[in-house]
């Protein structure tokens, strides 16, 4: 410290105007308004503490909204992504897909994206039944279709998926019947033992489920659909959709319309709900710093008046406060900004099982929305004081 | 006296009793608008979901495999057995009548489109659109434009009758003439059928020996994109079954799945039973739909059905959890307010003990002034956040949000307690500061 006074000696009035006619900002000047705002929060330590700790509150219930706001949309459109494939691509008039195709849709989207590929044929049961049969990928369907209710996954070779009403078509008599069968297609026959059940509740009861490889080995089709569980927001699905489109021109592209906007919709209102009432979560916080900083400021008014009497100009004064307002906005903001953080970390936890990702970027809004309310708050009670003669605030009126 | 002191206290510091007041009414309209959003937000959201499409299918219960590669169906027309559609009404006399969305009827029927060597088999699928219908006392509408409201119809200009097509919502169009009315003969074309056949809305197309009229062209991202959706009693008169109907989609509002909906209905005792009957499960719903259409057996369409209780839970949980720290936000700024205000009269206290008042008096002076404060705030603060909790209904969700009417003493309770709370501390310490200092001015 360059200071020329010994410390707990006050200037006269007219020595402080020299000193800030000669320079504003020469060091004894910036050390004397250091220590008085030192002094400031170290005798009043119980006001100081309320004040910062109502700061702390509101800068942290304003991160948590924040990363909250950003953060729960992506983690709503993960659990969206369990309604299965948004996007279906399909060979042209029924044709087969080219042998490529997955490997360059998994090259456009890159390798975290589920693509499932699809194949149908119409086979027949020994008595002569017809009945659809799919060969697929069975580990990426699993990952797709979180809905399949599936007893036993296949695993071995021959071994088959049979939908609920498929079985009791191919082996009537019991329904947990793990006989081998025998389906037939065009002319060539194939032993299949059914691993497990599926239920869906929809088309799929109706169906075989056999690997792709074996089900190409038997019938000799290539895939004719491959599903794809495209993540990211609307636009972001319209433009993979796009690059697939130059990449595979003999395919029809077509997005999943039931869960695309299903999903947009249940999306839009939900952010419109969570920006309403963090707007409204983040107003009260303001608020509860605005009563308890106005109460702080008007509090002290003998200090003001006492500045004001020792002869301290009102840029003075004003600075002080203002400086003192805005030290309690930026340190409320970084304990607040932290506190929040983790709040919105333990929410994500608690309700989605998953982090929130912290975002240090929404930390300039918090630190800017502290400063700006710590600021008001310390502005609208020294503009009522200034109107009031210090000497009848020292007299206690 | 007392009344006085509080009264003149009112009449002479105005401001700041202004100022605590509009504090606790603030706090209290964003802990009202809050909790009546948070406990309606799992209907509302629900009643979004089903934008999803139906959660429910009711087939007959002697049905055969469905035989369908891409939207074209293979099976025999007339092979498999039948739901009757007289006994579709039913469906709105079940116990859970009420969460019952929508149904919609679906009978495919496989056509020839074309002459000679040009033929080919095309899947026309009878349904209700917007289809008025009758069970006892009560009317009602239903068909896919309720549950499958992703469907989209472009009447492409004008059509039939020369009148504007109105794609969209069911309210905002009656009769809009790019969906067919449910007793017409007019069809709607999947999009790449249409493309395929070159037809365009106000064409006709022969089916059967009939000249049907497309009213408008159907697009669904889905195998009806390559069939052809007529209304469900000109599917009937082209299978020449009056009255069938191959399966229905039943979209309902439902509870999310816990360890009660999944047990076995069979295997419950009578009052288990009871409350798994009276609670909306979509296994539940499913039981009941049973019960009601004879020889059926109805299924909850995993899909849809499955995830809705997940993303439901979720935003729920996500809502509750938010309206949490709205609580505690207005909680805080309300004893913020309160202890601000009762810290600048220390100087009044001083003086009330100066003149012989005990600790028991000034407290009870402060704290029937912050009852008051917390009353007139709390119920000016409901108003103002029923108020908003409306807005935010109509706004986002277009329909209202309810407040139960149990609320109010809650909300009147909870405002008096954290007004008091947050008086307490700052009122023990009034009391406690030695009145010579206050006098003095020094503190």
């Amino acid at each position: 410290m360059t200071t020329s006074n010994t410390p707990g000696t006050l200037l006269t009035p007219k020595q402080v105007a020299d000193r800030r006619a000669q320079a504003s900002h020469t060091s004894p000047c910036v050390s004397m308004f250091a220590r008085m705002l030192l002094r400031a929060a170290v005798l009043r330590r119980r006001r100081a503490a309320s004040a910062l700790l109502a700061m702390i509150v509101a800068a942290a219930v304003a991160t948590t909204m924040m990363n909250l706001y950003v953060d729960v949309q992506a983690k709503l459109r993960t659990e969206f992504r369990n309604y299965g494939a948004n996007v279906v691509i399909v060979g042209k008039d029924g044709q087969s897909l080219p042998a490529d195709a997955l490997a360059k849709i998994e090259s456009v989207l890159g390798p975290k994206t589920l693509a499932v590929p699809f194949s149908y044929a119409v086979a027949r049961t020994q008595d002569g039944q017809s009945v659809v049969v799919v060969g697929t990928d069975f580990a990426r369907a699993r990952q797709l279709n979180h809905w399949w209710k599936v007893s036993h996954w296949p695993s071995a070779p021959n071994e088959a998926l049979v939908g609920m009403r498929a079985a009791a078509v191919i082996n009537p008599k019991a329904s947990p019947n793990r006989q081998p069968f025998e389906l037939t297609f065009q002319g060539k026959a194939i032993e299949l033992a059914p691993a497990g059940m599926l239920q869906t509740g929809a088309g799929e009861d109706s169906r075989i489920y056999l690997d792709q490889s074996e089900f190409q080995n038997w019938t000799g089709i290539a895939p004719s659909a491959i599903e794809i569980a495209a993540n990211g927001t609307a636009a972001e699905v319209e433009t993979s959709i796009r690059q697939l489109a130059q990449l595979l021109p003999a395919a029809d592209i077509r997005p999943v319309r039931q869960i695309m906007e299903g999903e947009a919709n249940v999306l839009s209102k939900t952010r419109a709900t969570l920006y309403a009432s963090a707007t409204l979560v983040v107003l009260t916080s303001a608020l509860c710093v605005l009563a308890t900083l106005i109460g702080w400021v008007f509090d002290r008014r003998r200090d003001f008046a006492i500045m004001k009497a020792l002869g301290a100009s009102e840029h003075l004064v004003n600075g002080f406060f203002a400086a003192e307002a805005a030290a309690l906005g930026v340190v409320g903001a970084i304990l607040g900004f932290f506190i929040g953080i983790g709040v919105a970390a333990w929410i994500g936890r608690v309700n989605f099982h998953a982090p929130v990702v912290p975002r240090f970027s929404v930390f300039p809004y918090v630190l800017a929305g502290s400063v700006a309310v710590a600021l008001i708050s310390a502005i609208l009670p020294i503009e009522l004081l200034r109107r009031v003669q210090p000497a009848i605030i020292l007299r206690g009126e | 006296m007392f009344p006085r002191i509080v009264y003149e206290s009112f009449r002479c510091q105005a401001r700041r009793k202004l100022l605590a007041g509009i504090a606790i009414t603030l706090g209290v309209a964003v802990a009202t608008a809050m909790i009546a959003v948070a406990t309606d937000i799992g209907d509302k959201i629900n009643r979004e979901l089903r934008s999803y499409g139906a959660n429910l299918v009711v087939t007959p219960q002697e049905d055969t495999l469905d035989v369908e590669v891409g939207g074209v169906n293979l099976k025999p027309p007339s092979d498999g057995a039948f739901l009757n559609e007289a006994d579709l009404p039913k469906i709105r006399g079940t116990f859970w009548h009420h969460n019952i969305v929508g149904f919609s009827p679906m009978l495919p029927v496989t056509v020839k489109i074309g002459h000679g060597s040009g033929a080919k088999d095309v899947t026309l699928v009878g349904t209700y659109f917007n289809k008025a219908l009758r069970f006892g006392k009560e009317d009602f509408t239903t068909g896919v434009r309720i549950t499958h409201p992703w469907w989209e119809v472009e009447g492409e200009g004008k059509c039939g009758d020369g009148r504007l097509a109105r794609p969209g919502r069911v309210e905002d169009s009656p009769a809009a003439c790019g969906w067919p009315d449910d007793n017409s003969q007019n069809i709607l074309v999947g999009e790449r059928l249409a493309a395929k056949l070159g037809k365009k809305p106000g064409d006709t197309l022969e089916i059967s020996g009939r000249q049907l009229t497309i009213s408008g062209i159907l697009s669904t991202g889905a195998a009806e994109d390559d069939q052809i959706v007529a209304p469900l009693a000109l599917a009937q008169q082209i299978l020449g079954k009056p009255g069938a109907v191959r399966r229905v989609y039943v979209s309902a509002l439902t509870k999310p799945p816990d360890a009660l909906s999944v047990r076995d209905p069979k295997a419950m005792t009578p009052e288990v039973y009871d409350r798994w009957y009276c609670s909306p499960y979509v296994e539940s719903i499913a039981y009941q739909l049973q019960e009601a259409i004879p020889h059926s057996h109805a299924e909850q369409i995993r899909q849809v059905a499955q995830n809705e209780g997940t993303v439901l839970s979720r935003i729920k949980g996500l809502m509750l959890l938010i309206t949490l720290a709205a609580l505690l936000a207005s909680a805080l700024a309300v004893s913020a307010a309160m202890a601000t205000a009762i810290y600048e009269r220390r100087v009044e206290v001083g003086l009330m003990k100066a003149l012989g008042a005990g600790d028991l008096a000034v407290s009870a002076i402060f704290f029937a002034e912050a009852l008051l404060l917390a009353l007139v705030g709390g119920v000016v603060g409901f108003s103002a956040g029923a108020l908003l909790a409306h807005q935010i209904g109509r706004s986002i969700f277009s329909s209202q949000i309810s407040i139960e009417p149990v609320l109010f003493p809650i909300i009147i309770a909870i405002a008096v307690f954290v007004t008091f709370a947050g008086s307490a501390a700052a009122i023990r310490r009034a009391v406690k500061f030695d009145p010579v200092f206050a006098l003095r001015g020094e503190g």
